[in-house]
């Protein structure tokens, strides 16, 4: 019988097994970042360990920069993170993309980009969005900062051998509908916790046809289903995309590599142990109303009543969630009024995704009830930006150009959301207080991210005729 | 790591599902480089209020969850982001077991990492714990050695764990320590494959 990606990768990465054990894995990327790596370098060294491969290792420092002024750090907590992040990095040999490095970003934005993300790499960080990397073919997952101690120390992880899921989703994306539409209809459809105990392989005619950027899009929200990691098979898009990056060998070396990676694609006669479905083209624009990632509806539908839930505890999460988002049953989506735009975030804040909201936002004016942020992913995504002339349509826009950083994702930085208010987000959490105490969060996609700034309510994207398709 | 065999103490129950380590740990405390001192942010925005006074609704705070040490909640606790601090602030604050149907995997590996025993118990027995514990105290005796859970109605309930952290656990032992004497094999892989 055939292969699925997920047991190839994990063969080729067993170093050890026994019975009654879970499996010792290899792990070929370590990335790093400021705030779940301190306590484990701490641990290194009072134990007396040293980190077994800093070329396997690489830092950036994203989640509590500021995104304006960026060197300047008043609070003085965060900035002391950053300055131990340094210290250990000089310390222990590790590569750093500190705040003056052109390589710079949210950690999974950087990897892809620098091509450190490969197909069949084992790829881990102290972060649950990990799973973004997996769009490239790779097994990548979020880990605590306890697996980052045993990973610097080892370069291992005892792992359990998944369950392994497919979702596939077969059919064309209607004009103004995107990979994270695709993501939110999944996780509205089948909960925050479809995957739990799972790695998943994002199969199908739809995703065959997504860029890698709009495949990172889906695999990075993975972990808001519950999988432990989201995969997608490599393919000709995923080897063009890496073609020439700094990591990725070049000239015949490129070649044999690019062989290696065609063995990996699940075989077509790969057993899953379950499988989930969806159709991409009944997929619409959706936006969540709730406070968690499962919690959406269509941008066409309305906010749900507690009595649309199922059982008991579905209707008590339904009405907390409602209090929380200050929210009456029955309001249509199109009738929510925002007061902040943010356009960011590892699951969208790519070079794609900027041209996707710049080309609705050209021309237009961010409505006066509304701030907008644009926060590039990275160093090299606000230059490409601004070399376009994106950034210039923002700015004339209204929108606020920023600094490359995690942001108001999670709100660690001061870029927070007053409580009360409502925004409009491309992150990928909606948790309560996520982007700041009392703040109300609606996940969507980019564009429509950019029109909901522009009309200063959700609008529907496909209604409006001044979006041009997609080139 | 401490070891842990038996531990009996008085349950604190909260109702919720899909529990996320937002609220267990928010944001703003992610800033220390230390592993300790976490308890005093745990379920910061629930179990405090505007003028940091305890919100005496929220369940933490009621007078016979005062010296609770066991967490008992509903489906997926622990779900979304993967701080680590999430387990140290349960464990900091006094909690030494959580009881729930699920969780989210990487809050169930953190927890086991640091000594604090996650147990998945079917949904009917949480419920029935969450209902005692809304009408008055509730003791519990949980068993890892022989994966058992008495409470003080006589009740038992067995539990699955994983062998290889239950023998962490019991035994308290240091998995890095344990990993390294593999590193012949790791040096073994490292030079078949780069």
């Amino acid at each position: 019988m055939g292969k699925t990606i997920i047991e190839k990768v994990w063969e080729r990465h067993k170093v050890y097994e026994e019975e009654g054990k879970p499996d010792l894995l290899y792990i070929d990327l370590h990335l790093i970042h400021e705030v779940t790596s301190p306590q484990a370098f701490e641990g290194l060294r009072l134990n007396n360990r040293k980190l077994r491969r800093p070329d396997l290792t690489y830092a950036t420092m994203d989640h509590n920069i500021p995104t304006k002024d960026r060197e300047t750090i008043t609070d003085k907590i965060a900035k002391k993170q950053i300055d131990v992040l340094v210290e250990n990095c000089n310390n222990f040999g590790v590569e750093l993309a500190g705040l003056n490095s052109p390589n710079n970003g949210i950690v999974h934005i950087i990897g892809p980009e620098l091509g450190l993300t490969q197909p069949g790499k084992t790829i881990v960080c102290g972060d649950s969005h990990t799973s973004t990397h997996g769009a490239f073919g790779a097994l990548a997952f979020g880990i605590g900062t306890s697996e980052v101690e045993h990973v610097m120390a080892t370069q291992t992880l005892w792992q359990d051998r998944p369950k392994t899921m497919e979702v596939v989703i077969d059919g064309r994306l209607e004009n103004g509908v995107s990979a994270k539409d695709i993501i939110l209809a999944l996780i509205a459809k089948y909960g925050v916790n479809f995957g739990t105990g799972h790695v998943v392989e994002y199969r199908g005619e739809a995703i065959r046809g997504l860029t890698m950027e709009e495949r990172m899009t889906i695999c990075n929200m993975s972990i808001e289903g519950g999988a432990r990691a989201g995969l997608i098979s490599p393919d000709q898009v995923t080897f063009d995309y890496l073609r020439g990056r700094e990591h990725v060998p070049d000239g015949d070396a490129y070649d044999v590599i690019v062989e290696e990676w065609k063995q990996l694609a699940s075989d077509p006669d790969a057993k899953f142990d379950s499988t989930l479905v969806l159709d991409a083209s009944e997929v619409k624009p959706m936006v969540t109303w709730g406070t968690n990632p499962g919690q959406g509806v269509t941008i066409d539908g309305a906010v749900p009543s507690p009595e649309d839930g199922t059982t008991d505890t579905e209707r008590r999460a339904i009405e907390q969630s409602l209090e929380y988002m200050g929210l009456e049953p029955g309001t249509k989506m199109e009738d929510i009024k925002i007061q902040h735009v943010f356009l960011g975030s590892c699951t969208n804040a790519r070079i794609s995704d900027l041209r996707e909201a710049a080309r609705y936002i050209k021309g237009k004016k961010v409505d006066k009830s509304v701030r907008a942020l644009v926060v590039p992913g990275s160093v090299k995504v606000k230059r490409q930006a601004e070399e376009e002339g994106l950034a210039t349509i923002f700015i004339e826009a209204g929108f606020e150009w920023r600094d490359a950083g995690c942001s108001m994702c999670l709100g660690m930085n001061p870029d927070q959301v007053p409580a009360g208010e409502r925004c409009a987000s491309t992150s990928n959490r909606n948790f309560e207080g996520r982007q700041g105490k009392n703040a109300r969060t609606h996940l969507m996609s980019p564009i429509m991210a950019a029109a909901a700034a522009v009309h200063g309510h959700f609008v529907d994207v496909r209604k409006l005729d001044a979006i041009p398709a997609s080139s | 790591m401490e070891k842990f065999t038996t531990h009996v103490g008085t349950v604190a129950a909260l109702p919720y599902v899909n529990i996320d380590t937002d609220q267990i740990i928010p944001k703003q405390f992610l800033k220390r480089v230390e592993r300790t001192g976490f308890g005093q942010f745990l379920f910061y925005n629930w179990r405090l209020l505007e003028n940091d006074q305890p919100d005496p609704e929220f369940p933490l705070n009621y007078e016979r969850a005062k010296d609770a040490t066991i967490l008992v909640a509903d489906e997926n606790f622990g779900c979304g982001s993967s701080r680590e601090h999430a387990a140290w602030a349960l464990q900091d604050y006094g909690f030494k077991v959580v009881i729930a149907p699920s969780f989210g995997d990487i809050f169930y590996n953190n927890s086991f990492k640091n000594g604090l025993l996650p147990v998945r118990m079917p949904l009917e027995v949480v419920r029935n714990w969450e209902e005692r514990f809304e009408e008055g105290t509730l003791q519990l005796r949980v068993n890892l050695e022989e994966q058992v859970i008495e409470d003080d109605q006589g009740g038992i309930h067995t539990f699955d764990i994983d062998e290889y952290w239950k023998n962490m656990l019991i035994h308290g032992l240091d998995e890095i320590g344990l990993t390294l004497q593999y590193s012949d094999h790791i040096a073994k892989y490292e030079q078949a494959t780069q």
